[in-house]
C-alpha cells in the first residue's frame, strides 16, 4: 500500500502527466530530432541511419551562403515593417474608434474578419487583386488615370505588396487588443487629465499610451514572433520571388527541404529561426520579469515606510 | 473669486432626464455642498460644471462669463475625484505637477509649488512613490494636492471621502474644514453624507430626483426644513414620522393618533388652515424628547414603551413606538434606563413638525 502522504504529494504530478506527455511528444521530440538532424548531411531519399555526421558543417555553410543573408534581411525587413505599421495603424484606429459610435459592434465584427480567414485564402485573394491584367488594384489605378504598378512582378514592389497583405490581415489583431486596453483604462484618470489641461493629443501621449504600454508590448512581440514564421501567404502570392526579393526564412527552409531535398541544412536553418524567435520571446519574458521585480521592490520599500 | 451661476440647466442621457430646469447661484468664495441620495443628479451637476458632461440645455456662468461651451481646461477649475483618479504611471510629484508641466511653467516654480503643497498636506516623503504604493488616505491627500497645486479659482469635489474608512473620513473631513479656512476659493462639494454636508458647507443644497429641495445654511435646513424629504435627510438619527389627525381640545389645536395626543402651539393654527382635510404627517426629531424630571410645566408628557435600548457611547438611542410606528429617541447614555418597560418623556410642542400628507411640504 502506498502511504496517503506520498499519494497526496504525487496527485498534482499525476494530473499534470498527460499534458506533460503530449508536450514531450509533440514539441520536445521534434525539436530534439531537428537539432540532431542539423548535425548530419542528410538528403531526402536516404535513410537517416545512412547520413554522414557533418558537425557544424550545415551551420557554417548557411552562414556563408549569400542566399541566407538576403533571406535574413528580407525577413527582418518584413517583420520590422509589418509590426511597426500594424502597431501604428491598429493603435491609431483604436484611439479613433474608442468613443461610442452607433453600430460599432457590427463594424468591429467586420473589421476583425480578415484575421479569421485562412492564410492560404488571404494569399489567393491578394494574388488576384494584385493581378496585372484583371486585378482590381491596377484596374482602379488605370481608371483614375494612373500608371499600373507591377505589384508582384517587380523586385522593388513585391516585398511592399506582401507587407500590405499582411497588414490587411493582422492589423485587426492589434486593433482589438488596443481597443480592449483602451476601454479598461481608468476613466477618471483621463477625465482628470482633461481638467488638468491636456489636449486630445496630450491625453493620448501622456496618459493613454503609457497606460496601454504593457498590452502594446505583448501585442507587438506576439506579432513579431508570428511575422518571423509567416509562410502561406507569401508562398501563394510570390513563392519568394521575383529573385529572392520576398524569400523569407520559413520559405527558404521549405525550399531547402522540399525543393533541394537538403534535410540536414533545412534542419539547421530551422534551428536558427527558432533561435531568433527564442531570443525575442526571452526578451519579452525578461521585460515582464524586470518590470515585476521593479514593482515588487518599490512595494517593499513602501511597506518599510 | 468668481460667482458661479447655473441657469436652467438640463441634462438628459437618451430618454432619461436626470436634471431639469435647475437654477443655482453660488456666491463668490463659498463652500457649497450638493447633497442627496444616490441618483439625485448631484454628481452630474458637478460634472457639468467641470465640463466633463455636456449640458442638454441651459447655461453656466462663472464670473458672469458663459462657460458651457468651454473645455474643462478653459474653466479655471480643479477637481478631486471619488476614486482619486491619480495617474498610475506617474509618481506623486509628477502627478501633482502634471497640469503645471502641461502649461509650461518654469521648472523652478513647479518644484517650489509642489513642495509647498506637499508640505501643507504632509506628503513630502511620498513624492517619489507611485500611486500603487500609497494607502487610501495617502492617495486622497495626493489627489487633493494635485488640485491645490493648480491654484485654480474653483475646486470641485466629487464624494472625495467616500472611499475612506470611517476613522480616516472623520480626520480628512476636519482637515478639509481647516484647509477651507485658509483658502479663498470657490468650493463645490458633492456628497451623499449629510454629516459631511452639514459640517463643511456654507451653503447646503439638498437635491432629490434632479431638483433642488432646499438650500441654505446647515442650521436653516435643520431647523426649518421645507418638506418631509429635507427633514428626514438631515439629522442623525433621522426624524421620526407618523400619521396624525388634527383636532381641537379645550379650544387648543392638537394632533392625535391611535396612542397619542399632542397639543400644538397656537402659531400652527394659521399654517394648517389651507389643508383639505384634517390628516397630517407628524415629524419629531429623536433629540426632541427629554426624560421627564417631574416638572409639570416642561411640556407634553408622554409615556413610551422601551422596545430596545441601543448604547452608542455618549448617546443612547431608544427604539420605541408612537403613532403605530417604530420611533427613535436620543437620550444621554447616563440616563438610568433600568428594566423599565416604559419611560416618561417630555416634549416641547414647538419641536413638533407637521407635513402635508399629499405634497409632503412643511406646514
Amino acid at each position: 500500500m502506498i502511504p496517503s502522504r506520498v499519494l497526496n504529494r504525487a496527485t498534482p504530478y499525476l494530473f499534470l502527466a498527460p499534458a506533460g506527455i503530449v508536450l514531450t511528444m509533440a514539441l520536445l521530440y521534434p525539436i530534439g530530432y531537428l537539432t540532431v538532424a542539423s548535425f548530419f548531411d542528410w538528403r531526402m531519399g536516404t535513410p537517416f541511419a545512412d547520413a554522414a555526421f557533418a558537425g557544424f558543417g550545415n551551420y557554417a555553410w548557411i552562414l556563408q551562403d549569400p542566399n541566407f543573408k538576403e533571406s535574413f534581411v528580407v525577413t527582418m525587413t518584413f517583420a520590422g515593417a509589418v509590426v511597426v505599421l500594424e502597431m501604428v495603424i491598429g493603435v491609431g484606429l483604436a484611439l479613433m474608434l474608442e468613443r461610442p459610435i452607433r453600430g460599432m459592434s457590427v463594424f468591429r465584427t467586420i473589421f476583425i474578419l480578415p484575421m479569421m480567414i485562412a492564410p492560404i485564402v488571404v494569399g489567393l485573394i491578394w494574388r488576384y487583386m494584385y493581378n496585372p491584367q484583371f486585378g482590381i488594384l491596377n484596374k482602379t489605378l488605370k481608371d483614375w488615370g494612373f500608371q499600373s504598378i507591377p505589384w508582384l512582378s517587380s523586385p522593388q514592389w513585391a516585398l511592399p505588396s506582401v507587407i500590405i497583405a499582411d497588414i490587411w490581415q493582422w492589423t485587426p489583431f492589434i486593433f482589438i487588443l488596443s481597443l480592449a486596453a483602451l476601454q479598461s483604462l481608468p476613466k477618471s484618470a483621463i477625465e482628470a487629465s482633461r481638467i488638468d489641461g491636456a489636449s486630445g493629443w496630450q491625453q493620448i501621449f501622456y496618459i493613454k499610451l503609457p497606460l496601454m504600454m504593457p498590452v502594446l508590448v505583448v501585442a507587438a512581440l506576439l506579432r513579431m514572433i508570428d511575422a518571423f514564421k509567416v509562410l502561406e501567404v507569401i508562398f501563394i502570392m510570390t513563392n519568394g520571388g521575383p529573385g529572392l526579393s520576398t524569400e523569407i526564412l520559413s520559405l527558404q527552409i521549405y525550399k531547402t527541404a522540399f525543393v533541394s531535398w537538403e534535410l540536414g541544412r533545412a534542419a539547421a536553418l530551422s534551428n536558427l529561426l527558432l533561435a531568433i524567435v527564442m531570443v525575442i520571446t526571452i526578451a519579452m519574458f525578461i521585460y515582464t520579469k524586470v518590470r515585476d521585480a521593479r514593482l515588487a521592490r518599490a512595494n517593499a520599500a513602501a511597506e518599510d515606510y | 473669486m468668481p460667482q458661479i451661476v447655473l441657469q436652467n440647466i438640463k441634462k438628459s442621457f437618451g430618454a432619461v432626464t436626470v436634471v431639469e430646469n435647475l437654477n443655482l447661484t453660488m456666491a463668490a468664495n463659498e463652500f457649497t455642498v450638493l447633497v442627496g441620495p444616490s441618483g439625485c443628479g448631484k454628481s452630474t451637476i458637478l460634472r457639468m460644471i467641470a465640463g466633463l458632461e455636456a449640458l442638454t440645455a441651459g447655461e453656466i456662468l462663472i464670473d458672469g462669463k458663459p462657460v458651457a461651451h468651454l473645455e474643462p481646461k478653459d474653466r479655471d477649475i480643479a477637481m478631486v475625484f471619488q476614486d482619486y483618479a491619480l495617474y498610475p504611471h506617474m509618481n506623486v510629484a509628477r502627478n501633482m505637477s502634471f497640469a503645471l508641466r502641461l502649461a509650461n511653467y518654469p521648472k523652478k516654480e513647479i518644484e517650489s509649488r509642489v513642495k509647498k503643497v506637499a508640505d501643507m498636506l504632509g506628503i513630502e516623503s511620498l513624492l517619489a512613490r507611485k500611486p500603487a504604493q500609497l494607502s487610501g488616505g495617502q492617495r486622497q491627500r495626493v489627489a487633493m494636492g494635485r488640485a491645490l497645486v493648480r491654484d485654480a479659482s474653483t475646486f470641485l469635489f466629487d464624494e472625495p471621502l467616500s472611499n475612506l474608512d470611517a476613522k480616516l473620513r472623520t480626520q480628512m473631513r476636519a482637515e478639509l474644514a481647516l484647509m477651507r479656512r485658509r483658502l479663498e476659493k470657490n468650493m463645490i462639494y458633492v456628497t451623499h453624507d449629510q454629516v459631511e454636508a452639514m459640517t463643511l458647507g456654507d451653503r447646503i443644497v439638498v437635491l432629490r430626483n434632479g431638483a433642488i429641495q432646499q438650500q441654505g445654511s446647515a442650521e436653516q435646513l435643520y431647523k426649518t426644513p421645507v418638506n418631509k424629504f429635507v427633514a428626514g435627510f438631515l439629522g442623525s438619527p433621522p426624524m421620526n414620522f407618523f400619521d396624525g389627525t388634527l383636532g381641537e381640545t379645550d379650544g387648543r389645536l392638537a394632533v392625535s393618533g391611535q396612542d397619542y395626543h399632542l397639543p400644538l402651539p397656537d402659531a400652527m393654527r394659521a399654517r394648517v388652515g389651507g389643508l383639505k382635510d384634517d390628516k397630517v404627517i407628524v415629524g419629531i426629531r429623536p433629540s426632541a424628547f427629554t426624560i421627564a424630571n417631574g416638572d409639570p410645566a416642561a411640556g407634553i408628557r408622554l409615556d413610551l414603551p422601551v422596545v430596545l435600548p441601543e448604547y452608542i457611547g455618549s448617546q443612547s438611542v431608544i427604539v420605541s413606538r408612537l403613532g403605530g410606528q417604530q420611533i427613535q429617541i436620543e437620550v444621554s447614555s447616563d440616563t438610568p434606563l433600568g428594566d423599565n418597560a416604559t419611560l416618561t418623556f417630555t416634549l416641547d410642542p414647538r419641536s413638533v413638525y407637521l407635513f402635508n400628507p399629499h405634497t409632503e411640504a412643511t406646514l
